[in-house]
């Protein structure tokens, strides 16, 4: 029970240090291992939440196949620095002012979303139901209920990778 | 157990992460960075309520959102790489212009 509760903190931890991490580096290369360590703390959450498959699929898809993805991007175009002289302070949106509001914006809306979190009450998850988490049933749902989204997954696949060929793809030839 | 509220409070946190990161960084990866972000806050909800509820169906949407997130990630990198040919700059700045 007290052991769960560490667990989570500890993954939390972890995820939102890496997240933090994603958007305090100035080196995208950083940025990408940064968020790998964010998705693995989030793979520790989803074993915390008795999903195994998704927490599996999650480091292979993600860590493994998207972020390599990213880092591809970031080496083949040589941008392991953010270009400093481009940030530009004088931009309306970058003054003292404005800042100052969408801070206060933010912070209120936080506030928002975690009273009107608070408010749902103190029930621990899955102390109402007992899991789902076993692959055979995941793929039969996924293979009945959802079978025309499945499909239409595959079209927006097709599409995507024709759509990074096409814009990628070297002109003239 | 973890009551959900922990949950939803954390994915609460990292989408208002990913939605700084989108608003603060100069360079149209890491933009793109935040944007996954983002989607795994979601993604994290959506677990954390099927567990909730004793059902599947959170999980199987995160199956989706994570298609969605990688046909994203190569279409966005490849509009990244095709922009970089015509300006030499990762800067949002560099693409204001609608044609050139």
């Amino acid at each position: 029970m007290a052991s769960e509760l560490l667990l989570f903190y500890l993954f939390a931890a972890i995820t939102v240090a890496g997240a933090v991490a994603v958007i305090a580096q100035r080196n995208p290369v950083y940025s990408v291992m940064a968020i790998v360590g964010s998705f693995c703390g989030l793979s520790g959450l989803y074993v915390l939440l008795e999903a195994p498959f998704v927490a599996v699929v999650q480091i292979i898809i993600y860590a493994g196949a998207i972020l390599v993805l990213f880092l591809f991007t970031v080496m083949l175009l040589n941008a392991s620095r953010e270009d400093g002289a481009e940030w530009d302070r004088t931009h309306p949106y970058y003054r003292p002012g404005p800042t100052r509001v969408g801070g206060v914006l933010a912070v209120l809306l936080l506030g928002q979303l975690v009273w009107a979190v608070t408010k749902i009450g103190g029930a621990g998850v899955g102390d109402l139901q007992p899991a789902a988490s076993s692959v055979r049933l995941l793929g039969r749902v996924l293979f009945t209920d959802y079978m025309f989204a499945f499909e239409v997954t595959s079209i927006l696949i097709i599409a995507g990778m024709v759509g990074a060929v096409v814009l990628a793809g070297k002109k003239g030839n | 157990m973890v009551p959900i509220t922990y949950y939803l409070v954390l994915s609460g946190i990292l989408f208002a992460i990913g939605t700084a990161g989108v608003f603060l960084r100069k360079n149209v990866i890491t933009l793109l960075l935040s944007v996954e972000l983002m989607l795994n806050a979601v993604n994290l909800s959506f677990v954390a309520f099927g567990r909730q509820f004793g059902t599947v169906d959170g999980q199987i949407i995160t199956f989706f959102v994570m298609t969605v997130a990688a046909a994203e990630a190569a279409v966005g990198l490849a509009i990244v790489i095709a922009l970089f040919r015509h300006r030499e700059s990762l800067s949002p700045e560099a693409f204001t212009n609608l044609k050139w």
